[in-house]
């Protein structure tokens, strides 16, 4: 097995464990080469991607980006504030004007569930999704678990929960996706209404206790309050969920365990967890973002090595 | 036949074929290159080569090209500390694939295999190791690679094979265990102890 078994990255559900792997082998040589005074590859030099955001990001934009560069890719950037898309251009009309310019992969992030599937239908270029909607978030979802990986040496076998808005959160759907076919058990936190009705179908169990969940786990997700996709309350008062879901050092501390702390991006400091939570030891923060360059090197890598040269 | 008479048709075919497979002289020949002896004569004629040039290898380093050059590189390195008696030798590996000019050429995707090197190049004479010097290119790409460690002052290259002939690119060895002819459909095999239990080099064809 040397190779994708997907010409797009459209979901951690599309995948096979054996991709993950190669994906984790071939990140595992990109991180070494993001550490060398000289940190770029030459491998696809005559490879055009184009990075789509019809929705804010910082990190993963950036992430991407840097990613793309680093391996010498020609890029293009777009958002949709400042677009057409503005002017009532549909989305398929938007991406085909791009690849008409020639561009070989497009990695889109979209407010819409399945809009990467719906484009991967229509057009010709390798597709990575970087976020649908509350769909799917798959190349986060590898760099968490690649991060799990460093730091605990392998995913199988362990306790993952995954605290907080679980309805709204693209990220959870492909932790759990990702986490499951590497073989770790996961558990999600949160208050009620922000736990999805029917999660348990996905071999999920739901917690209500954080403190029971935390004594439980050797990782501990801690995701943002969603507060964007909030039209309505979904608990009383910002207070009150830090009270029953954040994570402080008092806490943390009087666990029988060290556990491992994770967090997307951007922090609520204050709300999800506390600062010095989220500067401790046990966080692995900062190394979930260095890690994201590397992982998203080894999955434009893979996707490239499949664009033959002929038909480019 | 004879042994037909004695077992059944299908269990002679499958002795055959397994005959066939250990012996390897139904479906392709090798030719012995270097026999052990001889792989070990090269081994410390390159190394001896290596001391002339740079003495005790105070500003030098070794690289060995992933994956088939870091046995050779290995050798050597034990060969000038022990039987030579050369002190703290820097021995890095370095993987040029992602620097390969035939990236979405082939029809598989190109596997990537460990860079160590923890050490700077900077200033540095650069030994690069490899088995076999075919086509150059994967020198080539070697050649780039390394700058991402640092400006080396030099770079020489040492292989226990040089295949003549068969050069894509202007690039020759500093340093040669032999030199052989050998057309482009056959192939050089070196087999180390470490990996296939014998220290030789075939020509297969």
């Amino acid at each position: 097995m040397s190779e994708l078994s997907v010409k797009h990255l459209l979901g951690i559900k599309y995948l096979t464990p054996a991709d993950i792997h190669l994906i984790f082998e071939t990140a595992d040589h990109f991180k070494e080469v993001i550490n060398r005074s000289i940190k770029k590859v030459p491998s696809l030099r005559d490879i055009t991607i184009a990075n789509l955001f019809f929705e804010n990001s910082t990190r993963t934009r950036l992430s991407f980006e840097l990613a793309e560069k680093r391996l010498s890719a020609d890029v293009v950037n777009f958002s949709a504030a400042s677009s057409s898309v503005k002017k009532g251009e549909t989305l398929i009309d938007t991406v085909n004007n791009i690849l008409s310019m020639k561009v070989d992969m497009v990695v889109m992030r979209h407010p819409n569930p399945g809009a990467g599937v719906f484009l991967s239908k229509h057009i010709n270029a390798s597709i990575i999704n970087a976020g649908d909607g509350a769909h799917e978030h798959p190349t986060q979802a590898l760099l968490d678990c690649y991060s799990i990986r460093e730091r605990l040496g392998d995913v199988a076998g362990k306790k993952v929960v995954i605290v907080g808005d679980i309805l709204h959160s693209r990220v959870a759907l492909s932790n759990i996706f990702a986490l499951q076919l590497l073989g770790a058990k996961v558990k999600v936190c949160g208050p009620k209404t922000l736990i999805p009705k029917y999660i348990e179908k996905l071999g999920v169990e739901v917690e209500s206790d954080l403190r029971k969940a935390l004594e439980w786990c050797d990782v501990a997700n801690m995701l943002r309050v969603q507060n964007e996709r909030m039209e309505i309350s979904y608990f009383p008062s910002v207070r009150e969920y830090t009270q029953q879901f954040g994570v402080n050092k008092a806490l943390l501390d009087s666990l029988k365990k060290e556990i491992v702390i994770m967090h997307p991006g951007p922090i609520n400091r204050g709300v999800e967890i506390t600062s010095d939570v989220a500067d401790s030891k046990q966080s692995i923060i900062l190394h979930q973002v260095e890690n994201g360059v590397a992982i998203r090197m080894a999955i434009i890598y893979l996707l490239a090595s499949k664009i033959k040269h002929h038909e480019s | 036949m004879f042994y037909r008479n004695q077992i059944s048709e299908s269990k002679f075919e499958n002795f055959l074929c397994t005959f066939a497979l250990e012996k390897q002289f139904i479906f392709m020949s090798q030719k012995v290159l270097l026999n052990e002896t001889e792989v070990h004569i090269a081994l410390h004629r390159l190394a001896c080569h290596l001391i002339e040039n740079h003495d005790t290898f105070q500003d030098t380093v070794l690289i060995g090209l992933q994956p088939r050059g870091a046995f050779l590189a290995n050798r050597l390195k034990s060969i000038l500390e022990t039987d030579y008696k050369i002190k703290s030798i820097k021995l890095g590996y370095l993987d040029i694939t992602f620097f390969r000019d035939d990236f979405r050429r082939g029809d598989k995707t190109l596997e990537a295999n460990k860079t160590n090197i923890d050490f700077l190049v900077e200033d540095k004479k650069v030994v690069l190791i490899d088995d076999v010097l075919y086509t150059g290119r994967s020198i080539r790409a070697a050649l780039t690679a390394i700058q991402s460690f640092g400006r080396p002052s030099g770079v020489e290259l040492l292989t226990l094979i040089d295949r003549r002939f068969s050069r894509h690119l202007p690039i020759q060895p500093d340093y040669r265990g032999r030199q052989v002819d050998a057309i482009n459909e056959e192939k050089v095999k070196v087999c180390w102890k470490e990996n296939e239990g014998e220290d030789a080099v075939y020509l297969v064809s």
